[in-house]
C-alpha cells in the first residue's frame, strides 16, 4: 500500500470517528444561539459563529454523522442495485443484456440534479434516510456499467466453462466464481458511489430541499447563503464545511486510486 | 449510419423515459402540492390555466391513468408546460425559453473548454509520466473533490467581495437592455467570467485524470511500440498514435457524464444569480413552483440528449472501426 | 456378449451434430462415436471446427441439429450428463479460478456428484502430493495444474472425459507425463477418450482411432495406425508432411481462410488442394472406404476409383 493510500484511508478513519463522537465533543449545540453574533474564529469559537451567534464548529462536527451515513448508506445500496443488473447483464448476455445495458444508460444520461431535486421537493418530509434511498436510485448505473465490462470478460474465460461443465448450477458460478473476481472493480464502485452520493446529499441541502432540522455540511453551507455570509465577508462560515467536503472527496478518491493501481498494474507509479 | 440510428433510437427511449418519469411523480407521491398552490392563487387562475395544470399534474382523478396519459402528450406536444407560480402568470415554456440561451452559452462554452484543455494537459501527463506532471494528480484530485457551488462561493469571495474586480451576480449589468450593442456583449463577457472559470476548474480535472490513465494504458500497446522503433517523431508518435486512441472513451465518457456536468453546472448558475435554467430552478425550489421545475428538468434533459448526438458524430469521426460499420 | 465386447462398447454417440454461429457454420455434419476403455483422436488445425465439438459434446453449446447419444439414450437432465461427459480445457493457466484453492477445485465435483472419494484420493490418482491441497492455481506449474484439472473432471466418476488439447499449453517435456497419465486412466477406469489435437503424431502414439477434421467436416477416420501411415485424405498428407522431419522438405499449408469460407456446395478443402479436380468445386465427396478395415476418406480421389 502506497503512501497516498494510506493518506486517504487515514483521513476516512478521521471523519468516521468524528461522525461517531462528533455530537458528543461538540463545545456548544450546533443550534444553540448565543451573543457574539457572525465573529471570526477565536479561542472560544474556533470556526467563528453565525448571524445568530450558533458556534460552526459544532455544527461540522454534528454534521459529520449525517454526511458519513448518507454515504455509507448509499454505498451499499447502490453497490448492491450495481452487482445485481450489471453482473446479471454480463453474465446472461443475449436480450436480458441489452435491457438491462439500456436501463443503465438511462440512468446514466438523464441529468440526475433537476430530477432528484424534483423528487425531494414533493416529499413530505425529506429526512436523511428517505434522500439516501432517492439518491442511490439514482447512483447505481455506472457502477452497473463497469461491472457489466468486466463480467463479460470474465464469462468468457475458461474456469467459467469449466465450472458449468463439472455442473455447478448457474447462480452459484455467478457467486463464487465470478463475483470475488470483481472485488476490486465492486470496491472502487463503491468508493465512488459514497463520493458521488456525498455531494449529491451536500448539493440538495444546500439547494434547500432537504429537511433542515438535521444538520450535515451542506445545512451549514445553505444557511450561509440565505444569510449573505459572502456579502458580509464572514469567509468563516462557509469555508470549513466545503474544505471538509473537499477533504473527504480527496481522500476517497486517493483510496480509488489505490484500488485502480492494484487492479490494474500498468498505473502504478514508474520508479526511475 | 447503424450506430447513429441506433443512439438516436437510444435518445428517443431515453426522452421517453424523462417524460414518463416527469408524469408519473406527481401522481405517485404522496401529497398534493400544486392543488394547494392553487387555492392559494384562488381566482387569479383563469379556466384555461386551471385545465392545463389540471393535466399535468393529474389533478382530474376522474380519468383513468391512460386516459391522464395521453392528456399529458397532448399538452407537450402543444408546449404547454403550465403557469409558472414563481414569475406568475407568465407560462413556464415562455420563461424556459429567455433562460435557456444562457444556459447553453454558459455551459456549452465551459464544457468544451474544459474538455479540451483537460484533454490536452491529460495527454501531456500521461505521456510525461514519472515527471512533474505527476504532482499534478493530487491537486487536480483535490480540485474535482470540490463541489461546483462552493468554488463558487470562494469566487465570488475572493474576486467580489474581498477584491471587487468582477461582478458577483447576474448575467449583464443592471439597467442595461438585451441588445446587439458592444456595452452590451460586453457586461455580458465580463459576468460570464467568474461563474465560467469556476466551471472550468472544477470540471477539468476529471478529464486529465482520465485521459491521462488512457495515455499510460495507450502507451504500453505494441503500435506506440512500433511507432517508436520506426523513429517517428515524440510528436507524433504522441499526438497521431497514443492520443487519438486514448481519446475515444474520453469521448464516450463525456456523452455519460454530461448529465453530472449539467448539473453542477446548473449550481454554479444558482450561486450567482446567473439568468440560465438554474437559477431558474433555483428560484422554483424556493416557491414549490412544480410546473417550472419539472419544465426545467425536460429542457435539460433533451439539452443533454441532443449533446449526446454530437459527441456520438464526433466519436464516429475519430473512430473508423465504427464508420466503416455504418 | 463377450465381457471384452462390453467393454468396448460404445459410450457416447453423436449423430448429424451441426452448429452454426450467425452465418458461420463451425460444424457441419459431424457423427463420432466413443468406446469404453479406447482413445480417439480428433485432429485439425485451428478453425477446423474441433474445438466446438468438444464444447457441443460437453453440452456447452447447443447443437444447431444433430442429437447426443449416452449410453445409447438421449438425456435431458444436463446435470445427469455431466455426471458422465467430464472435459478438460487445453489452457491449465485459465481453467483454474485463480482464487479458490486446489482443494475447493477439487471438492466442489464431488458434492455436486455426490461421491464418496475424498480429495486427497483425487490427487493421489493423478500422482500430486495431498499438501497441494491448500495450494493456489498460481503456486503450480502448467503440468500440475493440468494434473488437477485431469483430477477435477475425474471427480464426477465419468464414463467418458473429453480432452481438448490438453496438453498443447505445456512445455513439451512435460507433454509426455501427462499423456501417459491419461493413458494410465483409460485403462484403470475403462475411459471412453476423446483427444482434441492439432498434433497428428501425438495422436499415432496416444489414440486407437483418429478422425481428421478440416472446414467443420470430418474428412478421414480410420484406426491411428492407418490414418498416420497410410493417409488417404490430401488434407492429411500435408498434415503430415508438414510436421517437422529434418529428412522432408516441407509443403506449407498457407491458403488464406476467407477462401475457404467461400466454397459452398463442393469440398471445403478444394482452395488448398494439391491435387483438386473440376468436380471438387461443385460436388461435395462422399465417405469412401479406402481399405478392408474401417479406413475412410471423403475425396473424390477414392470416389472415382470406386465407381
Amino acid at each position: 500500500m502506497n503512501f497516498k493510500t494510506r493518506l486517504g484511508l487515514g483521513i476516512l478513519a478521521f471523519f468516521t470517528l468524528i461522525a461517531v463522537v462528533g455530537s458528543w465533543i461538540a463545545p456548544y449545540g450546533p443550534s444553540a444561539m448565543s451573543d457574539d453574533l457572525l465573529s471570526p474564529p477565536s479561542g472560544a469559537h474556533w470556526f467563528g459563529t453565525t448571524t445568530t451567534g450558533q458556534d460552526i464548529f459544532s455544527q461540522v462536527l454534528v454534521g459529520t454523522r449525517g454526511v458519513m451515513v448518507v454515504g455509507l448508506v448509499c454505498g451499499v445500496l447502490a453497490t448492491f442495485l450495481s452487482i445485481l443488473v450489471g453482473v446479471t447483464a454480463g453474465f446472461l448476455g443475449g436480450a436480458a443484456d441489452e435491457a438491462l445495458s439500456m436501463l443503465s444508460n438511462v440512468f446514466l444520461v438523464i441529468p440526475a440534479l433537476p430530477l432528484i431535486i424534483i423528487v425531494a421537493s414533493m416529499l413530505p418530509s425529506a429526512d436523511t434516510v428517505l434522500i439516501a434511498a432517492v439518491i442511490s436510485l439514482t447512483a447505481w448505473a455506472w457502477g452497473a456499467r463497469v461491472l457489466r465490462a468486466q463480467t463479460m470478460s470474465l464469462r468468457r474465460r475458461d474456469f467459467v466453462e469449466a465450472a458449468r461443465a463439472s455442473g455447478e448450477r448457474t447462480w452459484r458460478i455467478i457467486v463464487f466464481e465470478v463475483l470475488p473476481n470483481l472485488v476490486a472493480v465492486i470496491a472502487s464502485g463503491f468508493v465512488g458511489t459514497v463520493i458521488f452520493a456525498v455531494m449529491l446529499q451536500i448539493t440538495l441541502s444546500f439547494v434547500g430541499v432537504v429537511s433542515l432540522s438535521t444538520w450535515n455540511w451542506g445545512t451549514i453551507l445553505f444557511w450561509a447563503q440565505s444569510n449573505q455570509a459572502l456579502g458580509q465577508g464572514a469567509w468563516w462560515w462557509f469555508v470549513p464545511a466545503g474544505l471538509c467536503i473537499a477533504l473527504l472527496g480527496t481522500a476517497l478518491a486517493l483510496i480509488n486510486f489505490g484500488i485502480d493501481e492494484y487492479a490494474n498494474p500498468r498505473l502504478r507509479k514508474v520508479r526511475a | 449510419m447503424t450506430f447513429l440510428l441506433r443512439r438516436a433510437a437510444f435518445y428517443l427511449v431515453t426522452l421517453w423515459a424523462a417524460i414518463t418519469a416527469n408524469f408519473l411523480l406527481p401522481r405517485l407521491l404522496p401529497g398534493d402540492p400544486v392543488q394547494a398552490m392553487i387555492t392559494k392563487l384562488g381566482g387569479r387562475l383563469n379556466s384555461d390555466a386551471m385545465a392545463s395544470l389540471y393535466i399535468l399534474f393529474g389533478l382530474d382523478e376522474k380519468k383513468s391513468i391512460w386516459a391522464q396519459y395521453v392528456d399529458y402528450w397532448g399538452a407537450l406536444l402543444r408546449g404547454d408546460l403550465g403557469l409558472s407560480f414563481t414569475f406568475f402568470p407568465t407560462p413556464v415554456a415562455d420563461v424556459l425559453s429567455q433562460s435557456l440561451p444562457w444556459t447553453l452559452g454558459l455551459v456549452g462554452v465551459t464544457t468544451v473548454i474544459a474538455f479540451l484543455l483537460g484533454t490536452l494537459m491529460g495527454v501531456y501527463a500521461g505521456w510525461k509520466r514519472g515527471s512533474w506532471m505527476d504532482s499534478l494528480i493530487p491537486v487536480t484530485t483535490f480540485l474535482s473533490s470540490i463541489p461546483y457551488f462552493w468554488l463558487g462561493l470562494i469566487a465570488i469571495s475572493v474576486f467580489s467581495v474581498t477584491f471587487p474586480l468582477l461582478p458577483a451576480s447576474g448575467g449583464y449589468a443592471a439597467g442595461l437592455v438585451p441588445e446587439w450593442s458592444g456595452e452590451f456583449i460586453g457586461s455580458v463577457l465580463e459576468h460570464a467570467v467568474l461563474p465560467g472559470v469556476t466551471i472550468v476548474v472544477s470540471s477539468v480535472a476529471g478529464w486529465i485524470l482520465g485521459m491521462r490513465n488512457m495515455m499510460v494504458t495507450v502507451t504500453a500497446e505494441d503500435y506506440v511500440l512500433v511507432a517508436r522503433a520506426k523513429g517517428l517523431s515524440q510528436r507524433r508518435i504522441m499526438f497521431a498514435y497514443a492520443a487519438r486512441n486514448a481519446v475515444l472513451p474520453s469521448i464516450s465518457g463525456f456523452a455519460l457524464s454530461l448529465g453530472f456536468i449539467v448539473g453542477g453546472a446548473l449550481l454554479v448558475e444558482m450561486v450567482f444569480s446567473y439568468p440560465g435554467l438554474g437559477y431558474v430552478l433555483f428560484q422554483g425550489i424556493g416557491a414549490k413552483d412544480y410546473p417550472l421545475m419539472q419544465g426545467v428538468f425536460l429542457v435539460i434533459t433533451l439539452a443533454v440528449l441532443v449533446a449526446n448526438l454530437l459527441a456520438d458524430v464526433g466519436y464516429l469521426l475519430l473512430d473508423p472501426r465504427t464508420r466503416r460499420e455504418g | 456378449m463377450t465381457v471384452s465386447d462390453k467393454d468396448r462398447s460404445v459410450a457416447l454417440e453423436a449423430k448429424g451434430l451441426v452448429k452454426t454461429y450467425k452465418r458461420v457454420r463451425a460444424v457441419q455434419d459431424v457423427s463420432i462415436v466413443l468406446r469404453r476403455g479406447r482413445v480417439t483422436a480428433l485432429v485439425g488445425e485451428s478453425g477446423s471446427g474441433k474445438s466446438t465439438v468438444a464444447k457441443l459434446l460437453a453440452r456447452l453449446v447447443e447443437p444447431t441439429e444433430g442429437e447426443i447419444l449416452l449410453d445409447g439414450r438421449k438425456v435431458r437432465r444436463v446435470r445427469e450428463y455431466r455426471r458422465k461427459v467430464q472435459m478438460v480445457f487445453q489452457d491449465p493457466f485459465a481453467s483454474l479460478n485463480p482464487i479458490h484453492t486446489i482443494r475447493y477445485h477439487l471438492t466442489r465435483p464431488l458434492k455436486i456428484h455426490k461421491r464418496p472419494e475424498t480429495p486427497e484420493e483425487l490427487l493421489e490418482r493423478v500422482h500430486l502430493p495431498a499438501d497441494f491441497l491448500s495450494r493456489y492455481p498460481h503456486e503450480l506449474s502448467g503440468g500440475q495444474r493440468q494434473r488437477v484439472a485431469i483430477a477435477r473432471a475425474l471427480a464426477a466418476h465419468p464414463e467418458v472425459l473429453l480432452a481438448d488439447e490438453p496438453v498443447s499449453m505445456l512445455d513439451v517435456s512435460i507433454r509426455l507425463g501427462v499423456l501417459n497419465l491419461l493413458l494410465d486412466l483409460k485403462e484403470r477406469l475403462k475411459l471412453a477418450v476423446l483427444y482434441i489435437t492439432h498434433d497428428i503424431a501425438s495422436a499415432r502414439y496416444f489414440a486407437d482411432e483418429t478422425f481428421v477434421m478440416y472446414g467443420g467436416q470430418i474428412v478421414e477416420g480410420g484406426d491411428s495406425e492407418s490414418v498416420t501411415q497410410r493417409p488417404a485424405h490430401p488434407y492429411t498428407q500435408l498434415l503430415i508432411e508438414s510436421a517437422p522431419d529434418p529428412e522432408r522438405s516441407v509443403v506449407a499449408l498457407d491458403a488464406p481462410p476467407e477462401e475457404v469460407a467461400a466454397v459452398s456446395t463442393g469440398c471445403r478443402f478444394a482452395p488448398r488442394c494439391p491435387k483438386v479436380q473440376s468436380r471438387c468445386w461443385t460436388e461435395a465427396p462422399p465417405r469412401t472406404e479406402v481399405d478392408s478395415y474401417g479406413h475412410w476418406a471423403a475425396c473424390w480421389l477414392y470416389g472415382e476409383a470406386a465407381a
